[in-house]
């Protein structure tokens, strides 16, 4: 059994998952904290 | 830990230190996998699937080191009252769940070749999936819980009951004797050769520091949202 294309998905996985919670946690900080300095101006 | 219960000195720490966090563990963890996919030789068992151990072993210790977090956030909700500690056990829940499920994912991968099987309920890879399901259930409790306006005392009693299920994962290879191999990386030393263990390390604290850099960036939201939150009740006071 090729053992490469085992290796390749398993480090897809992590890639996208730890991109995507990074990703998520980023833009959800950046909307948050915007929606607050916005209130600040106002 | 309480000079931190200050939010706004909490976010003059956190917002320089998410950013070292990021370049720091993006850096180590690209260098760290991409040493183990081309420079350590191939193991003389498990042939190239071994390169999975640089991603598998990250995820593994971070999705029980998150729950570790989540239980030191419930005992200081708890016992100290600490202002953030509801936001930060809140904060951790998400990464931790990522990472247990690259644990799973990235395990029943290396399973099938090594194994033949994706999966098998031995001790181990149970106890893994139920960490997996209770991050689940602390996220609903937990989200649920806040927007009812409550402390977060219920989501930190159930915090503090499912840190039962981190000895049971770390023994289990122990007291059950299955398909999943004993400890090979311990604190005193490894079992697994200088020659591929190396870009361990490198993984090891480059996804730890991308896990920081998560639960910092869910920490800022959060304050920001419960700002936003305050100000709009008073302006509609």
């Amino acid at each position: 059994m090729n053992p490469w294309p085992f290796v390749a998905a398993a480090y897809l996985v992590a890639i996208c998952l730890t991109g995507g919670l990074l990703g998520w946690a980023f833009a959800s900080m950046r909307r948050a904290e915007a929606a607050a300095d916005a209130l600040k101006h106002r | 830990m309480h000079a931190l219960a200050n939010p706004a000195r909490f976010l003059r720490i956190a917002r320089p230190a998410t950013t070292w966090l990021l370049l720091v563990g993006l850096a180590l963890a690209i260098a760290g996998m991409a040493a183990g996919l081309t420079l350590t030789p191939p193991d003389y068992l498990q042939g190239e699937t071994v390169r999975i151990l640089y991603i598998h072993v990250p995820s593994a210790w971070l999705g029980m080191a998150g729950w570790l977090g989540i239980t030191a956030a419930s005992v200081s909700q708890l016992v100290w009252r600490h202002p953030l500690a509801a936001v930060g056990g809140r904060a951790v829940a998400p990464a931790g769940a990522t990472f247990a499920a690259i644990c799973l994912i990235t395990g029943s991968i290396w399973g099938r070749p090594t194994w033949g099987t994706w999966w098998e309920w031995d001790g181990r890879l149970t106890s893994m999936l139920v960490l997996f399901f209770l991050y689940l259930g602390y996220i609903a409790l937990a989200s649920a819980e806040r927007e009812r306006g409550g402390e977060g005392r219920i989501a930190a009693i159930y915090g503090l009951v499912g840190a039962v299920n981190l000895p049971i994962i770390h023994y289990s290879v122990l007291w059950w004797r299955t398909l999943h191999q004993g400890e090979s990386i311990g604190l005193t030393g490894s079992t697994i050769d200088n020659s591929i263990l190396w870009p361990l390390p490198l993984t090891l604290v480059g996804f730890t520091c991308l896990f920081g850099a998560a639960v910092l960036m869910r920490m800022r939201a959060e304050l920001a949202q419960t700002k936003v939150e305050a100000r709009m009740r008073r302006m509609g006071a």
